[in-house]
C-alpha cells in the first residue's frame, strides 16, 4: 500500500468541467456522459439538503462520477488513513472569492466555500472491495471516476456558512446515482480483500455530524469546525490538472492562486499569471509524503502523526486533556510522547508505561493503540475499524530508530 | 503509587531494561494483582437503531434550553451518542428505569461524549461502553445527577476506563450517581475547577472516585467500597493545570480490596488493592470526618509521584511538583485495615514490622518530602486521630521504615467550601 495519488502526477481531473466533458466526448463510448449540461455549484446557505446532488459539486449517473463547474480537486502530501478508502477531495468557492493563506492553520475560507471528500474503493470479486494501492491514473480519468470499477461509499461536505463550517455526511445508494444525507451516520458492512488475497469483514462507519466534529473541531473552546486538509503544509505539492489545453503538472498552491482561490501567499501575486518559483514554494511549509522512502524517516513519521492525530492532539484540540501534542513543528519532547506517562488511556496502555519509549516500539503505548481496532483502545478513536499496516510499520520504524530510552528519575 | 511495580532505582528504562521491569517482582506498595476476567462479549439483543437515530438527531439539533428525553426501558445502542451544544439537558425516566446498553458497540468509544456548558444529565443508566461511559470535555456548569454507569460483567481490564468523566470543566456537580466496574476510575474529575461530588456510590472500580489535577473539589457523603482504591486525589505531570484544594469528608470508604485490574501504565494501576483514601503528589488536601475501614493495605496512603514508577528524567515537565504537601488527615473514624497489604514486599514489610497477625497503622506515607519544604509549617502532612503513620522510607529504597511519632502532629489552615453558582446547585443540600 503506497500513498494515494502520489505526487498527483496521474490524477486527471478538470479545472473546469466543461473542458473535461469536451475531453471525455472524444471517446465515443463515453458519449453518454455528455448529455448532461454542467450546472453551477450551488451554495445552500442554510438547512440540511437531503441529497448530495442538491449541491452540484459532484454528479453521478451511476456509471461515472464527475466534478461540477469550477470544482478543483486536490491532494495532500500525506493523507489521513480511513480503512484503505481512496479519496477524491475537491474545493469550490463562489466567483470572486478566495481563501486567505495561513502558514500553519487551515486557510481562512470565505462564506460559500464547499469542500468535498468522497470515499471510494476499487471493486473486487463477489461484492468485495480491495485494499489496494491508490493509483489514481486508473481511477480518475479525464475528470471522471468509472463506477464500473469503483464503489462509492460516502461523500462528506464541509460547507462554510455565515455561522461557520457545517459538516454534512452523505451515503451513496446502491445504484451509485445519489448520496443521501446521513446526519446520524451509518454503518456499512464490507468485505475487503488485502494485497495477499485474504478477505476480511469490517464495519465501515460513516460518522454522524458530531463525530465529524470530533476531528474537525480544532478548537475545543470555540467548538467551531474547520477543514483539516487545506493547510499549506498538506497542499504544497504537485498535482496533474486537466484543462482544455490538456494535462499539466502544477503545484497545488500555485494553482489555487492562479485560479483565484487563494491569496496572501508570501511572494505570490494573485491572478491568472501568478507564479511561484520553486525556491518560493520550497520556502513554504511542506509535509513529507509518508510513503516516500527517499524522505527522512522523522519527517515521514511526523507528517503521518500530523494528519492522523494532530487535529485532536494539539494545544487547542479535544485531546489537549492528554498532554500529547502531535503537531509537526513542535520540539521532540514529552509532549510528543517521549517517556510521557499516559493520562487517560485506561486499557489503551496495553500494559505499557509510556506513550513512546525511544528505541522500543513494543514498549510504546502509541504503537499498541495504532495496532488496535478495539474501541477504547484504538487511535485514532474514529475513522477506522481496520489497522493501517503500512502506517503502523512507519511509526514502528521511527520509534525503533530513536535512541535514549527512558531514564528513571529520583529526587 | 506503584511504589512500585517497577523498581526503577538507578536503572535505565530502555528497550531491554523495560522488559526486565515488566517481569520484576513488585516493590513496596506495589499492586501487581490482576483480575483479568473475560470481556462481556457482544450482546445478542437487538439494537434499537431507530431510537438511537432519533436521539442522536435531537442531540444534533439541540438548542440551549432543550431537554432531550430518553424513555424508560432497556435500549441497546451500537454507536456512541454525542452532543456539541450549550444549555442542553439529557433526561431519562430514572436510573432504574432508563437503561442504555452499549454492549457490542462498534463506534464510540464513549457512550456519550459532551462538549458544552450548562449541561445537565439525569435519570439514566449507561452500561457496557467500549470506552468511557460519560465524558464531558470542556464546559462550565455541569450537573450529573441520578446517573448510573456500569460494566455488567464485573471488574475486567477490558472494561471502559472512566465511568463519569468531566474533564477540563468548571463548576461541576456530580450527585446521587453510581459507578460500577470502571477499569480506571468510576467517577473521575480531571483538570477541572470548582467541583462537588456527593452522595455517590462507587463499587468494583479500580479507583472509586478520583480527583485529578483539579482545583477546589469537595467530595462528601459518598460511599466507595470494593474498589481497588476508594477515593483518590492525584496530580499527574505535563497537564494543563496542577491540582490542589480538595476536601474529602463524611464519606464511607470501606473494604476497597478489589484486586487491581487496571492496565499497567495507568496511574491507578499503581494503587495497591486495599487502599481507602490515596493522595498522590497533590497539595492542600483535607481528609476528615470519614468512616474509613477494612482497607487491607492501608486506610489512608500519602505518596509521591516517585512512588508510581513513572517518573523519568525526560517524561515529566520541569515545573511538576511530585510531592504531596499540606495534607490534613484529621478526625476520621478508622476501623480495621492494613492487615493484608497488596504485593509481596508490602506483605513482607507488614510481617517484619507488625507480625503475622499485626497490621499497618491507618496512614501509610512513602516518605518522600520536598527538601524545599523543610521547615515550612504549611507544607506538612498533619495527621490526628489515626492509629499512626508508617514512613515507608521510599527515598532510601525502603530500608528503614518507621512509625512516625512527632512529625505529623500538627494542623493546617483550613480550606473554604466549594461554592457552585446557582445553576449547578439547584438541589444543594447543606454543603458543610
Amino acid at each position: 500500500m503506497s500513498v494515494h495519488f502520489r505526487f498527483g502526477r496521474r490524477l486527471r481531473a478538470p479545472v473546469f468541467a466543461a473542458a473535461a466533458l469536451a475531453a471525455a466526448c472524444v471517446a465515443p463510448l463515453l458519449l453518454g456522459g455528455c448529455e448532461r449540461q454542467p450546472e453551477a455549484v450551488k451554495f445552500i446557505q442554510d438547512g440540511k439538503p437531503e441529497h448530495l446532488s442538491d449541491w452540484h459539486v459532484l454528479h453521478s449517473d451511476g456509471r461515472h462520477l464527475e466534478l461540477g463547474t469550477g470544482v478543483v480537486p486536490y491532494d495532500l502530501n500525506t493523507p489521513l488513513f480511513s480503512d484503505y478508502a481512496h479519496k477524491l477531495r475537491t474545493i469550490w468557492m463562489p466567483a470572486g472569492q478566495a481563501a486567505a493563506y495561513a502558514d500553519r492553520a487551515t486557510f481562512d475560507f470565505p462564506v460559500g466555500t464547499v469542500i468535498s471528500k468522497t470515499f471510494y474503493y476499487p471493486k473486487g470479486q463477489g461484492g468485495q472491495v480491495v485494499a489496494s494501492k491508490a493509483d489514481s491514473s486508473h481511477e480518475i480519468e479525464a475528470g471522471r471516476l468509472d463506477l464500473a470499477r469503483y464503489r462509492l461509499v460516502e461523500t462528506r461536505l464541509l460547507v462554510r456558512r455565515e455561522s461557520g463550517w457545517v459538516a454534512l455526511p452523505y451515503v451513496w445508494n446502491a445504484d451509485q446515482t445519489e448520496a443521501e444525507l446521513a446526519r446520524t451516520g451509518d454503518v456499512v458492512p464490507m468485505d475487503i480483500a488485502a494485497a495477499n488475497g485474504a478477505a476480511s469483514h469490517f464495519a465501515y462507519v460513516v460518522p454522524n455530524e458530531n463525530q465529524c466534529a470530533s476531528c474537525h473541531m480544532l478548537d475545543v473552546k470555540s467548538r467551531k469546525l474547520a477543514p483539516i486538509g487545506p493547510k499549506a503544509r498538506h497542499l504544497n505539492r504537485d498535482f496533474r490538472y486537466v484543462s482544455a489545453d490538456g494535462e499539466h503538472d502544477e503545484n497545488q498552491l500555485a494553482h489555487l492562486i492562479r485560479v483565484g482561490y487563494l491569496t496572501g501567499v508570501p511572494g505570490a501575486q494573485a491572478g491568472p499569471n501568478a507564479t511561484l518559483t520553486q525556491a518560493e514554494l520550497d520556502a513554504l511549509p511542506r509535509n513529507a509524503d509518508w510513503s516516500d522512502p527517499k524522505a527522512p524517516l522523522d519527517a515521514r513519521a511526523r507528517a503521518y502523526l500530523d494528519v492522523n492525530c494532530s487535529h485532536c492532539h494539539s494545544p487547542t484540540g479535544p485531546a489537549n486533556t492528554t498532554a500529547l501534542n502531535l503537531e509537526p513543528f513542535l520540539a521532540p519532547d514529552a509532549h510528543l510522547g517521549l517517556c510521557k506517562p499516559p493520562v487517560a488511556a485506561g486499557k489503551g496502555t496495553g500494559d505499557r508505561l509510556f506513550d513512546i519509549v525511544p528505541g522500543a516500539p513494543d514498549e510504546s503505548i502509541m504503537l499498541y493503540r495504532l495496532a488496535s481496532t478495539e474501541g477504547g483502545v484504538m487511535m485514532p478513536e474514529l475513522g477506522r475499524t481496520t489497522v493501517h499496516r503500512e502506517g503502523l510499520a512507519l511509526i514502528r520504524a521511527w520509534v525503533a530508530a530513536m535512541s535514549g530510552g527512558c531514564v528513571a528519575a529520583h529526587p | 503509587m506503584n511504589l512500585l511495580c517497577s523498581k526503577t532505582t538507578g536503572r535505565h528504562i530502555g528497550p531491554f531494561a523495560l522488559l526486565t521491569l515488566t517481569l520484576a517482582a513488585c516493590g513496596l506498595l506495589a499492586a501487581c494483582g490482576k483480575n483479568d476476567q473475560p470481556g462481556n462479549g457482544a450482546g445478542d439483543r437487538a439494537v434499537d437503531t431507530q431510537l438511537l437515530k432519533t436521539i442522536q438527531q435531537k442531540l444534533l439539533d439541540a438548542k440551549p434550553g432543550d431537554v432531550v428525553e430518553i424513555p424508560a426501558g432497556v435500549h441497546h445502542f451500537d454507536r456512541g451518542l454525542s452532543l456539541r451544544a450549550d444549555g442542553v439537558t439529557i433526561r431519562g425516566a430514572g436510573k432504574d428505569k432508563t437503561i442504555v446498553s452499549f454492549r457490542g458497540q462498534v463506534a464510540g468509544p464513549e457512550g456519550l461524549i459532551v462538549y458544552g456548558s450548562n449541561f445537565t444529565i439525569e435519570g439514566l443508566t449507561i452500561e457496557d461502553t467500549k470506552g468511557d461511559a460519560l465524558k464531558i470535555n470542556n464546559g462550565e456548569n455541569i450537573v450529573v445527577r441520578d446517573v448510573r454507569v456500569r460494566w455488567t460483567g464485573g471488574p475486567s481490564t477490558g472494561n471502559g476506563a472512566y465511568g463519569i468523566y468531566p474533564v477540563k470543566t468548571r463548576n461541576v456537580l456530580v450527585e446521587d450517581s453510581e459507578a460500577w466496574g470502571a477499569s480506571d476510575a468510576g467517577i473521575y474529575v480531571g483538570q477541572s475547577e470548582n467541583v462537588v461530588v456527593r452522595r455517590c456510590h462507587a463499587e468494583q472500580n479500580v479507583a472509586g472516585i478520583e480527583i485529578e489535577n483539579t482545583v477546589h473539589a469537595d467530595v462528601y457523603e459518598n460511599t466507595a467500597t470494593a474498589n481497588t482504591g476508594g477515593i483518590l486525589v492525584f496530580n499527574m505531570p505535563n497537564l494543563s493545570q496542577k491540582g490542589w484544594g480538595t476536601r474529602v469528608y463524611k464519606n464511607q470508604s470501606v473494604a476497597n480490596n478489589q484486586a487491581n485490574f487496571g492496565a499497567r501504565g495507568t496511574a491507578v494501576a499503581s494503587v495497591p488493592a486495599g487502599s481507602g483514601i490515596v493522595i498522590n503528589s497533590n497539595s492542600k488536601v483535607e481528609i476528615y470526618d470519614n468512616d474509613v475501614a477494612d482497607n487491607q493495605t492501608a486506610n489512608v496512603i500519602v505518596s509521591s509521584y516517585y512512588s508510581t514508577g513513572y517518573a523519568t528524567t525526560t517524561g515529566v515537565e520541569p515545573g511538576y511538583d511530585p510531592y504531596p504537601k499540606a495534607i490534613l488527615v484529621v478526625d476520621n473514624r478508622f476501623k480495621g485495615g492494613g492487615d493484608t497489604p497488596d504485593g509481596l514486599d508490602l506483605k513482607t514489610l507488614k510481617t517484619v514490622m507488625f507480625g503475622l497477625s499485626g497490621h499497618f497503622p491507618d496512614v501509610l506515607w512513602d516518605g518522600y518530602a520536598d527538601p524545599k519544604s523543610a521547615g515550612v509549617a504549611d507544607d506538612r502532612i498533619c495527621v490526628k486521630g489515626a492509629s499512626g503513620v508508617l514512613n515507608a522510607d521510599g527515598p532510601d529504597k525502603y530500608k528503614s521504615p518507621k512509625i512516625e511519632t512527632q512529625l505529623h502532629d500538627c494542623t493546617l489552615p483550613r480550606l473554604p467550601a466549594v461554592e457552585l453558582p446557582s445553576a449547578a446547585a439547584t438541589k444543594t443540600a447543606s454543603a458543610t
